[in-house]
């Protein structure tokens, strides 16, 4: 039987560092975008780096509340920055009609630390 | 897995089930990894909105065979409310759910072929194809 896992949340100075290690179901997703806003209210951090380098499905349901971690992210004073989104990810992403134009992303977790630092300046 | 295999839709780990049977099939046949996630997101879309409207369901997964040509073929089937307006469900950004309104416009565009049938009070069925190239 499954149950829904924590997916653990680090924190880096100002940043929070997330890297998703398995297969998202929607237990999972949803109380992480809970802890995820706990965490940013608790630590006070400027920037979070959501790392998908081992996500090999994002559906419609996964992409709105990544989506909406972002938003309500933003609304708290921190900008989200997700990597690694693999590139049959994002090409299924395009052609459900889910467009992040508005998302900050990069290549790896040392590049989405690089980016928050500049966007910070 | 040959021929046929069947995912019973309840709860969201079924979902998760469905969309790891389908990644798996889809392997089997030699699909690459841009059509592996294709046909995985699709099952996910179809298996979420039975989840989600109709209470229950399944979701069917053939590997199938015609002339020249082999492919996927996922049914997804339930006994729910149905869909009253097919067309409008199918426009991108409808929803009933505040979802994002991607799930069934999305599918289709996914995969090669797309067949829906839907009546109120007694379900929908949505089968769709991908064929291997
Ligand atoms: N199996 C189903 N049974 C009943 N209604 C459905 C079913 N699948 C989809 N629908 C209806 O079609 C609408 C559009 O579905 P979809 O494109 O997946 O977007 P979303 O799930 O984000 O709303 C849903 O909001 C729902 O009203
Ligand atoms: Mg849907």
């Amino acid at each position: 039987m499954m149950k829904t896992s924590k997916i653990p949340i680090l924190k880096l100075y100002n940043n929070l560092l997330i890297s998703i290690q398995w297969e998202l179901d929607d237990k999972t997703a949803m109380q992480f975008q809970e802890d995820l806003l706990k965490k940013i209210h608790e630590t006070g951090a400027t920037g979070v780096v959501i790392d998908l380098t081992s996500v090999d499905v994002i559906d419609s349901f996964i992409a709105k509340i990544l989506g909406d971690c972002v938003n309500m992210s933003k609304l708290m004073g921190a900008t989200v920055v997700l990597t690694g989104i693999q590139p049959a990810v994002a090409i299924t992403l395009i052609e459900l009609g889910i467009e992040l134009e508005d998302i900050h992303t990069a290549l790896d977790l040392e590049k989405g630390l690089e980016l928050l630092k500049e966007l910070e300046d | 897995m040959d021929g046929q295999s069947c995912v019973m839709i309840m709860n969201e780990w079924d979902i998760v089930a469905a969309r790891q049977l389908g990644r798996h099939a889809a392997k089997e046949l030699g699909f690459g990894a841009v059509d592996q996630a294709r046909i995985t997101t699709a099952i996910s879309e179809l298996a979420r909105n039975i989840y989600h409207y109709a209470n229950g369901g399944k979701i069917y997964i053939d590997k199938i065979e015609e002339k020249e040509k082999k492919g996927i073929k996922i049914t997804a089937s339930d006994h729910g409310p149905g869909i009253p307006d097919i067309r409008k469900a199918m426009e991108d950004g409808f929803t009933t759910s505040g979802g994002l309104g991607a799930g069934l416009p999305g599918v289709k565009r996914l995969m090669d072929e797309f067949y829906i049938d839907s009546k109120t009070g007694e379900g929908t069925v949505v089968q769709v194809v991908k064929w291997l190239r």
